[in-house]
């Protein structure tokens, strides 16, 4: 019973990925150059309508349509640059999965960074500080101190 | 306890306010809610045809404060919010034209004719053309656009009585003042 489970699951998968395939066949390329460059832009650019998706992923009406617009583009010979000002022009960089490092995006992109270091530093200065710390213990301590290590052992 | 003590013991309660603050602004975000990236641009160039048959372009537009309010006969919430506009409409502040998205003509018009039109004129995109060019990502969305053609505000999502009564109606009368 579980193999035949198993069997109609990968089934299932295989169809998935042929799917796929079809959807990406529908474009061709004039050259292997023109296809790496739609290839590597529509996984990094996020399909507005259902936003986690990337548009190489998303079956949404308005991800075929820019598809559809990215693949005339990468045909009239635009570079990547181009291709992306133009869609950043109408949708915002909201359409990048990856926002670009400019000064409004410094928090994002350094304030981990400067956690980090804080955190460090902080760790580091508590550290040195239990070091640096003599521990005198009066005669009636140093006692009660043996005692509870004698009981361990 | 000395001051250093106490500065270490409140420093959490300090991170923790500070974290619930950016978490409480944070969520309370609509992701679906973006801004445009057109505010401050001109409309876009386009040469169309209304829904009665009537070549428009960018250049029919100009010198007026107007609404242009993206809608299609099979969306859901453009029939939840034709109440506001036709009320919109009916009070005479402001013209609103309807840019209808990736729809038939004959369903486009019968519904105008169910329903009651509060457009101007409706342009007729039914391959989403003009709409992709105004960074359209759902409907309804609503421009509004000053005298010169210049894109001055945006609602995504329906228009509310809160929206006319709170935001566009002074920012219509703003524009009017301007120029």
């Amino acid at each position: 019973m579980s193999k035949i489970i198993i069997t109609g699951v990968l089934l299932l998968m295989s169809l998935n990925s042929f799917a796929d395939n079809i959807a990406k066949a529908k474009y061709t390329f004039a050259n292997p150059q023109q296809a790496q460059l739609f290839n590597n832009l529509l996984p990094n650019l996020r399909c507005l309508v259902c936003q986690n998706e990337s548009l190489a992923d998303s079956n949404a009406p308005l991800a075929e349509d820019l598809r559809k617009e990215v693949y005339q583009q990468v045909l009239a010979g635009k570079s990547q640059a181009e291709i992306i000002s133009y869609l950043t022009n109408r949708y915002g960089e909201f359409i990048l999965f990856k926002p670009p490092v400019e000064s409004k995006t410094y928090i994002l992109w350094f304030l981990p960074f400067l956690l980090i270091i804080i955190g460090i530093t902080f760790v580091g200065i508590i550290a040195r500080k239990h070091k640096n710390q003599k521990v005198t213990l009066n005669n009636q301590q140093r006692q009660l101190a043996e005692n509870l290590l004698r009981e361990v052992k | 306890m000395n001051p250093k003590k106490i500065t270490i013991t409140i420093l959490p309660l300090i991170f923790f306010i500070i974290l619930a603050l950016l978490f409480w602004r944070g969520l309370s975000l609509n992701p679906h809610q973006l801004p445009s990236a057109l505010i401050g641009k001109a409309i876009p160039k386009f040469s169309l045809t209304t829904l009665s048959g009537n070549t428009i372009t960018q250049e029919n537009l100009q010198g007026k404060v107007f609404l242009l309010n993206v809608w299609a006969s099979w969306c859901l919430t453009c029939r939840v919010e034709h109440a506001e506009l036709m009320q919109i409409s009916e009070s005479k502040q402001v013209l609103i034209y309807g840019l209808n998205y990736k729809d038939q003509l004959d369903t486009a018009n019968n519904w105008l004719q169910t329903f009651g039109n509060p457009y101007t004129a409706v342009i007729y995109d039914p391959k989403g053309t003009l709409a992709l060019n105004l960074g359209v990502y759902g409907v309804p969305e609503t421009y509004l656009i000053d005298q010169q053609g210049i894109i001055r505000y945006k609602i995504v999502g329906e228009i509310k009585a809160k929206d006319w009564d709170n935001t566009l109606l002074p920012l219509i009368k703003k524009l009017r003042k301007e120029s």
